[in-house]
């Protein structure tokens, strides 16, 4: 093989794997990308149940519950305009708790009904989930308050 | 006082950087190559200036001095030494002056003991390694000075993140950083060769010990903080698709691909372009990465150092070299000769597929790291987690693995189709055998990708056996070895993650003391909770009697409280056995006196760790093995002139 047409099949391979990764990338991006809803755009846009989105916003103080089995809990979520009931089995993040912010990942179930299989609280008293940036919770009045 | 030497020190270091970047173009350029022999001294100076400022900020926190801004804000005079002498990096600014002291230090080693480039690369080289030194140099000094002094002073530090208060992430940062750096140091050596025309396999010869380094420590370096997310995280996973973990693969990835092409380079002269242009992606991956990491842009669970109005510097300082490698890749690669050529059956097409599926990897981990920022300048808000990244990677890294077991059976420049089938059979029937028991024992329990996981990892450990098979095994060189350890260790590696991933049994449970929890095979008694206290922390720590069949072993979960900063983690209990690890999270009280508890069973874990391992020592041979001839060459000439 002469090094001119060694370097064209190269160059052609290197198109092809270029190529093939973008349309891999982009198939398994529609799929597996989250879309990150805050309640008001769960009651505004509807996510069909089944569908795997990241659910956030602050928990509604008074909303907590536990069920017997000691692991399962039920819990409000709000933007301060719609507010959303969720539920996750297993252990919560330390600082997941009343008025505080949570991300959830998880999907509806046909009830309306947001299953979480995870959760991500405030990782310390400094860090807050980026997509939660300009909302507080106002400890007074117990709204939400979107800051801007 | 101690403050200001190391901020003099460290403006002195970023003078001789401008000089040596000067004196090296103007004596490469202008034709004065007396300009040229004060290049070394620059470089050498540098390296000390700069380990004379970080000597200076790990003094001031060893010694709390709470005159300090960046003292007082990450550490605390009550935590344990350990933490305050890793805390000197656990932030932002201590980890970019550790970044550039790591450079400045590596740039003096190139100075003095870089002997196998000629005069004018190896200046070219210099003057390269000064130009990136000095952007950094610039971003610690004008927007994250370490030394900034706090008046008045406050009576104590806000401590440090309890999450670093471990021993695995005091030392797992300067890993990575030491890895980074040896990329750069790479880099450097491509531009120089691009500068000065000479890349050929020379350059390779001498550019392969850096890469080989930074390899190892990358490696160690991911390893380690794997483990560091699976034992202190307490959610019982290994790999989270973070974007701070997509930070450390993707320099790593296209280091496993410089690292092959270097070697065709090296012992082939061919690849040429390719090899140039993988120093120059590495590189510019780890400073993607922290780009990524430092600027605060993209959600994680662990980026700990935020602050947009850096990322801005950064990218900019990223925009310029990458920028500029590229245009000078651009310029120059033309005039690059052809190497030599091979056929389509030989080891170097194997390790172009080899190189294609890493890049590959690396283009998607990187589209799947930075589409949430994409979509978020179009005002949607989408984060992208392992779902994505367990679809991409699993099917590729897979075809990667298979070519990793064909490839050491090729002979280099030309072989025979039926001669490599004959080569391959023996791990062919492996593979086959294994399928066929996987099918017979756990069909329908394990998901296609565990399944061809488990089979591809056995045909894969056999198959990097292979170029031992039939050698004098004491006269094999020391590097064929660290292919094979490293190989094997891709192979022990992807056994643990498909055990893991097909084998896991977890028990979610609330318990009162006095109860026993029985799962896979396990039994364990509950018997109490007791309040602990450590040097900075207070816990609750609860006592289970773990037994499994035989004699019981006492377990130990804890959830510790720590006051400065207040934060609480979770300090697993992990029981390790041949065969796996139990994992037990203890949780909160619940109504009833109960605790929350939950268990893992996770069969072979471990080897997904003693794999990363492996692969690091395998590289550290091959280092070993190709310097050692240079070094008994130079020991043998210094014994005849004696």
């Amino acid at each position: 093989m002469k090094a001119k047409h060694q370097r064209l099949i190269l160059a052609l391979a290197a198109l092809v794997a270029l190529i093939g990764a973008g349309l891999l990338a982009a198939s398994a991006l529609k799929d597996e990308a989250a879309y990150f809803y805050a309640p008001n755009d769960v009651k505004t846009k509807g996510v069909e149940p089944g569908k795997a989105i990241r659910l956030g916003g602050m928990v509604v103080k008074g909303s907590l519950q536990r069920a017997a089995d000691g692991v399962t809990i039920r819990f409000d979520v709000t933007d301060g305009k719609a507010t959303v009931p969720a539920t996750f089995s297993g252990i919560a993040p330390d600082l997941f708790k009343e008025g505080s912010g949570v991300v959830a990942e998880g999907a509806f179930d046909s009830k309306g009904l947001f299953v979480a299989s995870n959760l991500l609280a405030k990782h310390d008293e400094r860090y807050m989930p980026r997509e939660l940036e300009g909302m507080n919770y106002n400890e007074t009045t117990h709204e939400m308050k979107a800051d801007k | 006082m101690i403050a200001e030497t190391g901020l003099a020190a460290l403006w002195l270091a970023a003078a001789l950087a401008l000089l040596q970047l000067v004196l090296a173009f103007a004596g490469l350029k202008g034709g004065k190559p007396d300009l040229l022999d004060a290049v070394r001294p620059a470089a050498v100076a540098q390296g000390v200036l700069t380990a004379i400022a970080f000597a200076a900020l790990i003094t001031l926190f060893m010694r709390s001095d709470m005159s300090v801004l960046l003292v007082v804000t990450n550490s605390h005079s009550m935590k344990p030494w350990l933490y305050k002498f890793a805390g000197t990096w656990g932030n932002h600014e201590g980890s970019m002056l550790l970044w550039v002291t790591v450079m400045g230090v590596a740039g003096a080693a190139v100075a003095l003991f870089e002997r196998a480039l000629q005069r004018n690369a190896h200046m070219a080289t210099l003057g390269g390694q000064a130009a990136i030194s000095l952007g950094f140099y610039a971003f610690l000094l004008f927007s994250s000075n370490p030394f900034a002094r706090i008046d008045p002073a406050p009576a104590d530090g806000q401590g440090l993140n309890p999450l670093l208060q471990d021993p695995g992430l005091a030392f797992h940062p300067p890993t990575l950083y030491l890895g980074y750096v040896g990329l750069s140091v790479a880099f450097s050596f491509a531009i120089g060769a691009l500068l000065t025309r000479q890349v050929d396999a020379a350059f390779a010869r001498a550019m392969r010990p850096w890469v080989l380094g930074a390899w190892v420590l990358l490696t160690l370096g991911i390893t380690a903080g794997s483990y560091w997310a699976y034992y202190e995280l307490g959610w019982g996973g290994w790999w989270f698709w973070d974007p701070v973990e997509n930070a450390s693969l993707m320099p790593w990835l296209a280091a496993t691909a410089l690292l092959h092409s270097v070697t065709v380079l090296a012992t082939r002269d061919a690849l040429r372009a390719w090899t140039v242009m993988l120093a120059v992606v590495a590189f510019s991956m780890s400073m993607v990465g922290t780009f990524l990491v430092r600027s605060g842009i993209l959600t994680s669970v662990h980026a700990f150092a935020v602050d947009p109005t850096r990322g801005s510097f950064i990218l900019g300082l990223l925009a310029l070299y990458i920028g500029g490698a590229l245009a000078l890749f651009g310029w120059r690669i033309g005039s690059v000769r052809e190497g030599a050529p091979f056929e389509l059956v030989s080891r170097e097409t194997v390790l172009v597929v080899n190189n294609l599926l890493l890049t590959v990897i690396l283009g998607l981990v990187l589209i799947g790291t930075l589409y949430p920022l994409m979509t978020e300048a179009f005002g949607h808000k989408v984060s992208v987690g392992a779902p994505y990244f367990d679809r991409i990677a699993g099917p590729i890294a897979l075809a990667l693995m298979v070519a990793m077991a064909a490839g050491p059976s090729l002979r280099w420049r030309k072989d025979q189709a039926k001669l490599v089938g004959r080569r391959l059979l023996i791990p062919l029937c492996i593979a086959l055998l294994v399928s066929i028991s996987l099918s017979l024992f756990a069909w329908g329990r394990i998901g296609i990708l565990p399944f061809l996981g488990l089979v591809v990892a056995v045909a894969v450990g056999a198959a990097s056996l292979a170029p031992l098979w039939k050698r004098k095994l004491l006269r094999t060189p020391l590097f064929t070895y660290g292919m094979v350890v490293a190989h094997l260790g891709c192979a022990v590696s992807l056994a643990g993650m498909a055990c893991d991933s097909a084998f896991t049994v977890e028990k979610l449970v609330a318990a009162r003391p006095g109860d026993t929890i029985k799962t896979a095979g396990w039994s364990i008694r509950f018997r109490q909770i007791t309040p602990i206290a450590g040097d900075n922390w207070t816990a609750l720590q609860a006592d289970m009697d773990a037994s499994r069949g035989g004699s019981s072993v006492l377990i130990r979960p804890q959830s510790r409280f720590f006051a400065s900063p207040p934060t609480s983690t979770s300090e697993a209990a992990l029981l390790t056995r041949w065969d796996g690890q139990l994992y037990v999270v203890l949780g909160e009280e619940v109504e009833g006196g109960r605790w929350q508890l939950r268990i893992w069973w996770k069969p072979f874990v471990t080897l997904i760790w003693l794999g990363g391992i492996m692969i690091a020592l395998g590289g550290a041979l091959a280092l070993i093995g190709r310097e050692r001839r240079g070094w008994l060459l130079k020991w043998r000439a210094r014994e005849a002139l004696a």
